[in-house]
């Protein structure tokens, strides 16, 4: 993971914890970002001469507090917002941590998912409209009227600033993993584009579960989702030959992964299980780490891995959860069987690349080779990842 | 805030056997006098059937009568209540009860001025 220097480390933390303070005092997303952004340019100026203050987030909201008064007395017309701007205490409730009523805003049900994930980027982690519409390979001005519509609706339909509680957390914090893991699934593995992989966007994800982890400790779900990222990022360097290809979990090099990030991540699945309320991310994780704790491909427990997908398709009924689970069937019965079973899915993931694909690997291990080629083809075809293309073509050529 | 809920008309209306239709409105008119006796629901109509809907064409001074509703939408509102609560998820949370088998209920601010 590249270093951060403290200012830099102190403006992550700070930065989503002022916005979601402002918002909640204000009311206002655009206003509440501005006065960051002006607070920030201030503290670039000072603190690397005078160092960063003890307490760094009181200093923004302070900072943040002048600028906004500033800038609203210039306007008469903006009388209410400048009430409601002198009313932010000078000195802020430390205990307080708005940044999780920020998050179920911008991951709230009445925002298109696109939105959720726009905003959520935007206000929680800080990156700029340029940077989140390189991620998603969106038009800039695509995403800036994506994230300005959301802010609009939030505020014109009235849709709260508050933490939900009792029942509807369950499926509320569902919504925001579900972000989460669209984000980390981007990031993972991007459905198209040059690069294979966004790491700095995997890194933002695991920062924003580790936040939700620690805002909502009591929760396994979250828990989950973090140990499943970073056992992903523990197996990182291994990800990418020198050429810049994907690499197969089978072929990896294993002692590139990092044995000490594992250890941690399983210890963060142990925590989650512990708290005895299985949940999908939690069964994914425990998943990635069979994988992670195996010498081999070969040595892989794949009695569990079968068993860990039969109790993930339980919970998650997906072809896709089905696919993998006769994948790892495979292993156990052999070919023959994966692939009636991956056959059975055949309506229902035809237009996606790694059914064709997973089948062009049974039907070579099975001697059909010439069939064996058409799933390749097939999946090169549905797959817009240059990567993986040429992972899929470089066995066609074999 | 203020919302109007936009109840569409479901098919149990004219499908349902009578018994069936008088006991379902009998739940949705003990619904709607709760959370009208509440001040959660300060105004709303069921509507008569589309068949009954005149709708006025205006256009550059001139208009015309057009027999039907204006929308040409498969759903088709049924009914409407202006809801007083605080934000979207009191709105969202009471809708969700509202006593009907089927159909959908847009819920939408109304302009303040």
């Amino acid at each position: 993971m590249p270093s951060q220097s403290p200012v830099e480390r102190v403006f992550r933390e700070e930065a989503g914890r002022l916005t979601a303070s402002l918002v909640r005092l204000i009311g206002d997303f655009d206003l509440a970002e501005e006065l960051v952004a002006d607070a920030l340019v201030e503290a670039l100026e000072h603190w690397p001469r005078d160092g960063v203050p003890d307490r760094p987030g009181a200093w923004l909201l302070t900072a943040a507090r002048r600028k906004g008064l500033d800038r609203l007395r210039r306007e008469a017309k903006y009388r209410e917002l400048l009430q409601r701007v002198a009313a932010i205490p000078e000195v802020p409730r430390r205990e307080v941590d708005d940044r999780l009523r920020l998050i179920f805003t911008c991951c709230h049900p009445a925002l298109e998912r696109e939105a959720q994930v726009a905003l959520t980027l935007r206000a929680v982690v800080g990156l700029t409209t340029t940077e989140i519409a390189r991620a998603f390979l969106v038009p800039e001005a695509t995403m800036a009227k994506r994230i300005t519509r959301a802010k609009r609706k939030i505020v014109a339909a009235g849709i709260p600033y508050r933490i939900p509680a009792g029942a509807e957390l369950g499926d509320r914090l569902g919504e925001v993993l579900t972000v989460l893991y669209l984000v980390f699934n981007e990031g993972h593995l991007a459905t198209s584009g040059e690069d294979a992989t966004r790491q700095d966007l995997v890194q933002d994800v695991e920062w924003l579960a580790g936040l939700l982890v620690r805002l909502l400790p009591g929760e396994p779900e979250p828990l989950g989702l973090l140990a499943l990222i970073r056992l992903h990022l523990a197996r990182w360097p291994a990800r990418l030959d020198e050429h810049g290809q994907l690499v197969l979990l089978a072929d990896q090099d294993r002692a590139l992964w990092d044995r000490r990030a594992i250890t941690d991540a399983v210890r963060l699945l142990g925590r989650a299980t512990a708290l005895q309320r299985p949940g999908p991310y939690q069964v994914q994780a425990a998943i990635a780490a069979v994988h992670c704790e195996a010498t081999t491909w070969e040595q892989t427990d794949w009695r569990r891995v079968v068993g860990l997908y039969s109790v993930l398709a339980a919970l998650d009924p997906s072809p896709v959860v089905l696919l993998n689970r006769a994948i790892a069937l495979g292993q156990v019965d052999g070919p023959a069987i994966a692939l009636t079973e991956v056959d059975r899915l055949s309506g229902l993931l035809d237009g996606y690349h790694l059914f064709h694909a997973t089948r062009a690997v049974l039907l070579r291990d099975l001697s059909r080779d010439g069939e064996a080629a058409d799933a390749d083809r097939r999946a090169v075809t549905l797959t817009s990842n240059a990567a993986e293309q040429q992972l899929l073509s470089q066995r066609l050529v074999e | 805030m203020q919302y109007m809920v936009l109840l569409s008309r479901s098919e149990w209306e004219d499908k349902a056997p009578e018994d069936e239709r008088n006991r379902i409105f009998g739940e949705i008119q003990q619904w709607w006098g709760r959370l009208a006796a509440e001040g959660k629901i300060v105004a709303g109509h069921q509507l008569q059937h589309p068949d009954t809907a005149t709708t006025v064409v205006l256009r550059g001074g001139q208009s015309t009568i057009v027999d039907g509703p204006f929308m040409e939408a498969k759903e088709v509102v049924g009914g409407y209540g202006i809801l007083d609560v605080a934000d979207l998820d009191e709105a969202i949370a009471i809708v969700r009860t509202f006593p009907s088998p089927s159909g959908f209920a847009e819920i939408r601010p109304v302009v303040v001025r």
